[in-house]
């Protein structure tokens, strides 16, 4: 079965830490790989977190409707709201709409207080089924 | 070296700051500048890849690249370093990567206020004619130079 992360999030260090209201909840811990101006995650490293929480909800909706297909990028919007604290950051995604060709998200991520966002996305998936 | 351009230069900041942090784990190098834009490149690795079935990279560290290459766009068009913050970012992804292909990032810095800065700028995998990717960001000025900040490799 394929990962529901990419070999890029794992290799950055972003695991699959539970389920949070039915969609995966991804975590990062805060080290030199993600850290962009000393003592704060890297607006990349944050855009990556949440894109991967997008891809990680809809490859798993897609699998509980028994849908094999290939997720192609159409695109991302991020927001910063707060800057990323040396500690743990958390994304979860909510799949606004699910449609036979594409998907919309909403992406959220937090660090320990959860009514606090650092960043959110939105983002447009393309689905392409396998016959 | 104890002394340093009085001109904000991405070539010196990138031989510095892309040995450690998130941008020395992506490995990103300094690609070309001009007097408003700055292009890096993220040189294609087997464990930044975004899907299992063909060895592209992913649209994660493309963000990352894309992300840093404003900064440094902003600084170069700016002449000299300055506090920001991303407010948002956005990118189209228009096709995957080639296989096997490094990614470059060139980003223009086409307008600066004294609170928001605008970028806009593609990804590319070899020709700028033929983009991956479009970008646009809206980035804040955390504290407004007063002209004699300038940017420090320490």
């Amino acid at each position: 079965m394929e990962s529901l992360l990419t070999a890029y999030a794992r290799s950055l260090g972003i695991r699959v830490a539970g389920e949070s209201d039915g969609a995966p909840l991804l975590q990062i811990d805060f080290s030199s790989d993600v850290e962009g101006r000393p003592g704060a995650f890297h607006g990349g490293a944050t855009a990556g977190l949440l894109e991967t929480a997008g891809y990680a909800a809809l490859r798993q909706r897609l699998r509980e409707l028994g849908r094999d297909a290939a997720l192609k990028p159409i695109n991302i919007t991020v927001e910063y709201l707060s800057a990323g604290l040396p500690q743990t950051s958390n994304a979860r995604a909510r799949i606004v709409r699910l449609g036979r060709r594409n998907a919309n998200l909403v992406v959220e991520a937090w660090q320990s207080d959860t009514e606090k966002l650092i960043a959110m996305a939105t983002m447009n998936v393309l689905i392409v089924d396998e016959e | 070296m104890d002394r340093y351009p009085d001109k904000f230069d991405p070539q010196v900041m990138a031989s510095a700051a892309f040995q450690r942090s998130h941008t020395g784990w992506l490995g990103l190098r300094y690609s070309d500048h001009g007097e408003d834009w700055v292009e890096l490149e993220l040189p294609w690795r087997a464990d930044l890849l975004g899907d299992e079935r063909r060895p592209v990279l992913a649209s994660g560290p493309i963000i990352s690249l894309v992300d840093m290459a404003s900064g440094m766009a902003i600084w170069t068009a700016a002449g000299t370093f300055v506090q920001i913050a991303t407010l948002d970012l956005r990118v189209d992804y228009n096709r995957p990567a080639r296989e096997h292909a490094s990614v470059f990032g060139r980003v223009r810095c086409y307008r600066r206020t004294r609170s928001a800065i605008f970028v806009n700028g593609i990804a590319h995998d070899g020709d700028i004619d033929d983009p991956i990717a479009h970008v646009a960001g809206v980035f804040m000025v955390i504290r407004p130079t007063k002209g004699d900040v300038r940017w420090k490799a320490s």
